[in-house]
């Protein structure tokens, strides 16, 4: 095991100090507000001063309230880094483009903030199209800002062009490429206020190199003109109130929690809402956290590899309440199976997803938060007027499919470790207040099932997208936003080796996240596919990180300035946590050696409907005879 | 499938056509027609685009445009209530023998003659499309040298008219 380097030491030590300092900008060091987003930019008025356009970027950034930012510099955008030498604004360098979108979005996943990310023109742009696009699925709300060949160059094929506004138009909420330095205050005001309202999601500004040069004058705060964006907050009463005559009468339904209610910060109306009515209550991938997975009400994630009572109860509901979800294919599998008798109200912030996939009953556009605040006291109403049914019929059902068919797993037959045991022990030894980051794969469904969620801005995963890569990066941010936390990314072997690099950043920046890899040797989820759907021919899976041990990744990890630590077996598994939860000065990577042969188990097979829906390899649950 | 006519008003802004072309294509529609071109505000382009679409998919690339941070507003035509134009110009053979045949035609469909050479004359059209096509069968035997066809502009009938609201007056 090593041991932080001096160099590492005397950074953390250095960045102590600053962090100490007063920052003047109480509301950046105050506890983050999970779901939170800043209605109004955090103004601070400033007269008009004479400064570059890349002075008026910085200052903008500064006025914006950002204090953080992930980046690289290069040729068109290097005009920005000369003021951001001086500015209140930490830039973290790091060492790939996709690095630092990923980082913002894991800022902004655990701190409902703006992250933000910065790379020059032409591949620095383009290395940005991944995590933009990322986060464009997942609605996260990042800026990305770019540099851009001077605007004489602009169409010319010049060194490092790339037109990244083209590029990026059908991965952004809405991107800008800056005409005149004057507008520079107005586009990122603008682009703040776009990423974070109404259905948040990653606006780009691209700035040409010559009017980050052009000398302007910097006023703040400046006036937006946005006469086309205009995001319905709160939902039509008449809609609200025909759903909940429908809740309070439905006899099997179910409340379809979707990411919406994390991000509007619903998660409190949501438990009152559930508890008000006794409803069960299912949460998808990227709403973990958003319901306790404690709370009695709570059957699971729905899906693809979702619990059985949570598939079981959406498929079967009469009514079910979809709340900030967006009836993804994951969730619903063939889509002319799914849920055939219920009823659909339908709420979301965005118009274009409801009747989208799956026709709305009721559709409700709004903010969760309203939505929810205002379904409690109609259903309050309903219920002061008599109007309730008994749903213990409802639930003996449920209970029994909880019962019978767990998450569970099976010790493996050849003895090696488990890894649903590894991240089981993981999620209970880092307890709920830690920040569990997943990359994409099996490691990140075990992740979703094994590990307990019991608080909002605790699970960050790419859900939409499904980035390979999002969890080393997606840390590096989430623990930057939220220092205090411990942040634990759980990966895979395949997928710790696309983003890697960036611990470099993290051992340099002081930024001690903590990376389990469940290294089973093999792209696990592709292989499993081969073994059930390709009569095991593991053409391209295996990656040698068992056979010949390329890479070792506990030298890996000790080249890249981060403590290295192996488990290999399952009672060393404990220990091997907790000594990686003692360490709290640098980054510590664990490679967990696990068995190759685990499956994510239940699984709905992609295409098929969810009736079909696997236990286990071969084993259907009962309930084509216990239909109600 | 069906014929729709929406007229987009949109911000009159670099890269806006792009935008709204590309959500067709990406989300799979097919632009039948299309014009742009400056309203009564100078700070409004309208955009009319013809789609040939069943109704329900119609409404979700409708509500996608609609998302659109350029997009002012979205109105559906409907070609009861509505006027619908296209712009046809096309040269035709119309050597000494055929040219008052050709003449009789244009004059027919109440087009006109905007340029002459020994053995062509180029007309032009405007009209419905419905009307434009029968020209065309009718000019069709002379030989069609060379045709250009603008998109459907439209515009609804009455006294109500599409604006975009105050919001973008101020502005």
């Amino acid at each position: 095991m090593t041991r932080p380097t001096p160099e590492t030491l005397a950074h953390s030590a250095r960045r102590a100090r600053t962090v100490a300092e007063p920052t003047g900008d109480a509301d950046q060091t105050a506890a983050p507000r999970p779901g939170a987003v800043p209605a109004a930019p955090a103004v601070r008025q400033s007269a008009p001063a004479q400064v570059s356009g890349a002075g008026s970027l910085v200052r903008s950034l500064e006025a914006l309230g950002v204090d953080v930012v992930f980046g690289i510099p290069g040729g068109a955008i290097l005009p920005a880094y000369d003021p951001l030498y001086d500015s209140t604004v930490r830039h973290i360098l790091v060492r790939h483009e996709q690095g630092a979108g990923h980082a913002a979005t894991g800022y902004a996943q655990a701190t409902g903030r703006v992250g933000v990310c910065i790379a020059t023109s032409g591949p620095g742009a383009t290395n940005l199209v991944t995590p933009i696009a990322d986060a464009y699925m997942d609605s996260v709300p990042i800026v990305a800002i770019t540099g851009q060949v001077a605007r004489p160059s602009i169409g010319t094929d010049a060194f490092q062009e790339a037109d990244i506004q083209g590029i990026t138009l059908p991965i952004t909420k809405h991107n800008f490429l800056v005409q005149t330095a004057e507008e520079i205050p107005q586009v990122l005001a603008e682009a703040f206020h776009l990423a974070s309202t109404g259905r948040p999601g990653p606006v780009l500004v691209d700035i040409p190199k010559d009017v980050l040069q052009a000398p302007t004058t910097f006023s703040w705060p400046p006036t937006l003109d946005l006469p086309g964006y205009r995001p319905t907050l709160h939902p039509h009463g008449k809609q609200i109130r025909e759903a909940a005559r429908l809740l309070a009468a439905a006899r099997r339904p179910v409340l379809y929690v979707g990411g919406g209610v994390l991000k509007a910060g619903a998660t409190e109306g949501l438990r009152r809402l559930a508890e008000l009515t006794g409803i069960p209550v299912v949460t998808t991938l990227m709403a973990l956290g958003a319901f306790p997975d404690s709370h009695r009400q709570h059957l699971g994630m729905p899906g693809m590899h979702g619990t059985v009572a949570a598939v079981y109860g959406l498929q079967k509901a009469d009514l079910i309440v979809a709340l900030g979800a967006r009836f993804d294919d994951r969730v619903t599998g063939r889509l002319d199976s799914f849920a055939p008798d219920a009823t659909v109200v339908h709420a979301d912030i965005d118009p274009a997803e409801i009747g989208k996939n799956r026709h709305a009953d009721v559709p409700i556009v709004g903010d969760a938060r309203h939505v929810i605040d205002e379904l409690l006291t109609a259903v309050a109403t309903e219920q002061k007027a008599g109007h309730r049914t008994d749903l213990t019929d409802w639930w003996t059902q449920l209970d029994d499919l909880r019962e019978r068919y767990p998450l569970g797993y099976e010790e493996p037959s050849d003895g090696t470790l488990a890894p649903q045991y590894v991240i089981k022990r993981l999620g209970e030894i880092a307890g709920p207040d830690a920040i569990y980051v997943a990359g994409v794969g099996q490691h990140q469904m075990w992740a979703s099932q094994f590990i307990s969620y019991e608080k909002p801005s605790t699970w960050l995963n790419s859900g939409g997208l499904g980035t390979m890569g999002y969890a080393v990066p997606a840390a590096m941010g989430a623990k930057v936003g939220r220092p205090d936390a411990v942040v634990w990314a759980v990966d895979g072997d395949g997928c710790f080796q696309m983003t890697n690099q960036e611990l470099a950043t993290c051992a340099l920046e002081g930024i001690p996240v903590k990376i389990a890899v469940i290294n089973n040797g093999n792209l696990g989820m592709v292989r499993q596919w081969q073994t059930l759907f390709y009569g095991e021919r593991y053409s391209n899976t295996e990656l040698g990180t068992h056979k010949h041990r390329i890479p070792d990744f506990v030298k890996l990890a000790e080249a890249l300035g981060c403590v290295g630590l192996r488990c290999e077996n399952a009672d060393d598994v404990d220990k091997t946590i907790e000594a990686a939860m003692a360490i709290n000065d640098a980054p510590v990577v664990v490679d967990f050696v696990v068995g190759k042969d685990a499956m994510v188990w239940p699984m709905v097979p992609a295409g098929t409907s969810n009736d079909e829906i696997m236990f286990a390899r071969g084993v259907r649950p009962a309930f084509d005879d216990d239909e109600v | 499938m069906t014929m729709h006519t929406l007229s987009v008003l949109v911000e009159n802004k670099p890269g806006v056509l792009a935008r709204v072309s590309g959500l067709f294509s990406r989300r799979g529609f097919n632009i039948d027609s299309l014009a742009v071109g400056e309203t009564e505000n100078p700070d409004v382009s309208r955009i009319t685009i013809v789609v040939n679409a069943e109704s329900s998919p119609l409404e979700q690339v409708t509500k996608q445009l609609n998302k659109l941070v350029n997009v002012l507003k979205i109105v559906e035509l409907d070609p009861q209530v509505s006027v619908a134009r296209e712009l046809l110009l096309v040269k035709v053979r119309a050597d000494r023998n055929a040219r008052g045949q050709v003449l009789e035609t244009v004059s027919l469909f109440r087009a006109r003659v905007v340029d002459v050479a020994p053995d062509t004359l180029t007309i032009e059209a405007t009209g419905t499309p419905d009307k434009l096509d029968a020209m065309l069968r009718d000019l069709e035997p002379f030989g069609i040298k060379e045709m250009v066809q603008s998109g459907t502009v439209a515009i609804g009938r009455g006294s109500r008219s599409i604006t975009v609201g105050p919001a973008l007056r101020a502005a």
